[in-house]
């Protein structure tokens, strides 16, 4: 929740001129609908010119007028009677545009979005049916809680300036992830924060062909905490354990895991890029029986967003969480020390395993399980040294 | 193969009249007798046709000498009750649930007659925590043992009527666990819940719901008492909603309740006698529960007519849960500013 409010303040900072970064240093500018729906919109009230970079500021204020226009009011009374919505319906400014240009492609989601329409029309029209569903309660959500109408117009937007601008993230291999069916994700932990399965998530919706949503596994300690548990189950991650992997791996989604935990996450910063023990191999048991492929996935950057340099035992004793991070800038710079410093990040999706063919009663092999749990492990550890030869400092 | 004699406990409340009636109306079925400790009220007793009614207490032994005398072949056991004020208090509550099944138990166990067992018992023998599995099959055990109140009773009850099926393996043993029921008639805690003047949630905390439709329940229990269908098996609607989204469905406000205050909140509604419910189910509200109904559906061979969302929508509209934001008001605020979005962008277009 934390980084959610950071995000927006200074996501701007790293290239101060919006119109030099539209052409993005990641080179995947077609599959980005927050980019291309912003440069869109304003130039659809100036029709004569259509290519020109938007300005980041002109949208928001754009969408701003109509919002309050908007005769929508009734609903204000009870919207402000129920804190938890009204500040999800306050987001919807900013996160409604960002949606609808994925949502308007397909037209269903808007009920008045015709063809006719300029751009930004239809966005605000898309703004407004997401607010309608939301209030009304018509959206529709899985098993495990996920809520991809909220994903996708609301949750996910905020992360993307952090994804582009401030961590400039590169993602490769996107081959090497199928565009249907399960498949295991399985990537390194690093950073205090869990800022690399976040990224990873939206790299695999933006950015995948087939704009994937990656249900990611999570610690008890996610679903334990509240508003934090309640988000994550509706950003469509679930508990860390085998029934749910296998549910989710056997209905054919996409699931990323982090074998590592919190061992990762929270190893000092003199070990980083220094793989830990990767849990009991439970993800490669879970893999076997469900006859998936294992996507080894290694992450370089995310070790340098919290530099963690000591752990205060005793506060995280108190808190009953699994450490307390001192970093270079938290807790001394107080609610600035939880911006994370703004590395260079590399993601690279590696060659699928194929566990299909072992069968599933390899799972109950264990000594397979062994090797094949250090298998992926190596791979990972082996790219991570690649990548980062590759990139030329931490934060470039 | 059918039943003759049909025995149903807690025949006075809602679901077991209702349940009685259904039976009564096959004419398959030569007797149905309903026991019950208290008669059932005027509403009910209308519904219940040719079924026999039997005031007993089936916490005392009385309950075995019925079922030998009617020579009773199926016995549906549905007097397991959730709401301590309406029996008269928790430790009524315990005894009816744990001592009276017991007897039951007792007495099926002396009647040669007795062919068919089926026990009412509820998903919330899965607890309810932060380390629960998206989906309870039904071979899955809770993270931490229920400590009190309706979901430890059903879980006691689940015992006792393992051991009788050890002690009488001729008889076919189903034990049904349901969801939380919604319907038009049905009277639950959750139904309450919902009828109250604003909805209290916990702040921080959106639990997934999973409910059955009650003409749903009333289908499973009929097929349990007159088919060989044995075995434990989880019965809900297929999808989930999630209690936000409930409530906005229903188009309630709903008032979220820091976590501290939640006790002290959730005993002021009991107090008042709007919401009777077993306290430890509060828990419920901050994760609430969702089960596998593969069995209910493969094995057991029956697929719930009515979905979650479905059973919800039917349960708002026909109770008139009365909304405090129509949906029509919203979709119309929507068309309206569509509206003055065409005007604004007709003048650029």
């Amino acid at each position: 929740m934390a980084d959610a409010r950071v995000i927006p303040l200074h996501a701007g900072t790293p290239e101060p001129d919006p119109a030099a970064a539209t052409p993005d240093p990641a080179g995947t500018p077609a599959a980005r609908p927050t980019r291309t729906g912003r440069a869109t919109r304003p130039a659809a009230a100036r029709p004569a010119r259509s290519a020109e970079p938007a300005r980041s500021a002109e949208p928001a204020r754009s969408a701003e007028p109509a919002r309050s226009a908007e005769p929508a009011r009734p609903a204000e009374p009870a919207r402000s009677a129920e804190p938890g919505r009204s500040a999800e319906a306050g987001g919807t400014a900013a996160a409604g545009e960002a949606g609808t240009a994925d949502a308007a492609p397909d037209g269903g989601a808007a009920p008045a979005g015709g063809s006719d329409r300029p751009d930004w029309e239809r966005a605000v029209a898309g703004a407004l049916a997401f607010l309608r569903r939301r209030i009304t309660g018509d959206y529709e959500v899985d098993e495990f809680g996920f809520d991809p109408d909220l994903t996708d117009h609301l949750l996910a937007p905020p992360f993307r300036p952090l994804y582009s601008r401030w961590f400039r993230v590169e993602a490769s291999g996107m081959a090497n992830v199928p565009d249907a069916g399960g498949a295991l994700v399985v990537a390194n932990h690093s950073g205090t924060i869990p800022l690399d399965a976040l990224m990873t998530t939206l790299a695999l919706l933006d950015h995948h062909p087939a704009h994937r949503h990656l249900r990611a596994l999570g610690a008890d300690l996610v679903f334990r905490t509240p508003v934090l548990g309640a988000v994550a189950r509706k950003a469509g991650n679930t508990l860390a354990c085998n029934p749910d992997a296998e549910r989710l791996l056997s209905s054919g989604e996409l699931v990323g895991v982090w074998p590592e935990g919190f061992k990762g996450t929270g190893k000092p910063y003199a070990d980083r890029y220094k793989l830990q023990r990767f849990g009991r191999g439970g993800f490669v048991s879970a893999a076997l029986r469900t006859g998936v492929p294992i996507i080894p996935c290694s992450i370089v950057g995310a070790e340098e967003t919290y530099p963690l340099i000591g752990n205060a035992r005793a506060l995280a004793r108190l808190l009953n969480v699994p450490y307390f991070p001192i970093t270079p800038t938290f807790p001394w710079l107080g609610p600035l020390g939880l911006v994370p410093l703004p590395s260079k990040w590399l993601i690279e999706f590696g060659e699928p395993i194929d566990t299909g063919s072992l069968g599933a009663a390899a799972a109950d092999d264990p000594m397979l399980v062994f090797n094949l749990t250090d298998q992926v492990r190596e791979t990972i550890q082996q790219t991570l040294y690649r990548l980062l030869l590759q990139r030329k400092s931490a934060f470039r | 193969m059918p039943p003759h004699v049909v025995l149903v406990t807690g025949v006075s409340r809602n679901l077991g009249s209702r349940f009685a009636a259904r039976l009564a109306a096959d004419p398959s079925i030569d007797r149905v007798i309903g026991v019950d400790t208290l008669p059932p009220g005027p509403e009910l007793a209308a519904l219940l046709g040719r079924t026999e009614f039997v005031r007993a207490d089936i916490r005392n032994p009385l309950i075995g000498k019925v079922i030998a005398a009617a020579g009773v072949d199926t016995v549906v056991h549905l007097s397991i009750t959730a709401t301590p004020h309406r029996a008269g208090g928790r430790v009524a509550m315990k005894e009816m649930n744990v001592i009276g099944t017991m007897q039951l138990l007792a007495g099926c166990q002396k009647a040669a007659s007795v062919r068919r067992l089926v026990v009412k018992s509820t998903t919330a023998v899965y607890g309810s925590s932060s380390r629960d599995p998206a989906l309870f099959t039904e071979e899955m055990e809770p993270k931490g043992l229920p400590r009190s109140g309706y979901a430890k009773d059903a879980v006691e009850v689940e015992g006792y009527v393992r051991g009788f099926g050890r002690r009488r393996p001729d008889v076919a043993l189903t034990v049904l666990r349901f969801t939380n029921f919604v319907g038009p008639r049905i009277d639950s805690p959750l139904v309450r819940y919902f009828g109250l003047p604003v909805v209290p949630t916990v702040l921080g905390y959106d639990p997934r719901l999973q409910l059955l439709h009650e003409d749903d329940a009333l289908e499973v229990l009929r097929l349990a008492a007159v088919e060989d269908l044995p075995g434990t098996v989880n019965v809900g609607g297929s999808g989930v909603l999630l209690l936000s989204q409930a409530i906005r469905r229903a188009g309630r406000v709903s008032v979220p309740v820091p976590g501290p205050a939640v006790a002290a909140v959730g005993r002021l509604i009991r107090r008042t006698g709007l919401v009777d419910y077993s306290p430890e189910q509060m828990r419920f509200l901050n994760f609430g529960r969702v089960v596998d109904t593969t069995r209910l559906r493969k094995e057991f061979g029956y697929t719930p007519r009515y979905t979650t969302v479905e059973a919800f929508d039917d349960f708002i509209r026909a109770r008139q849960v009365r909304p405090q934001l129509e949906p029509a008001l919203v979709r119309r605020a929507e068309q309206a500013a569509l509206a003055v979005l065409d005007r604004v962008g007709g003048g650029h277009g």
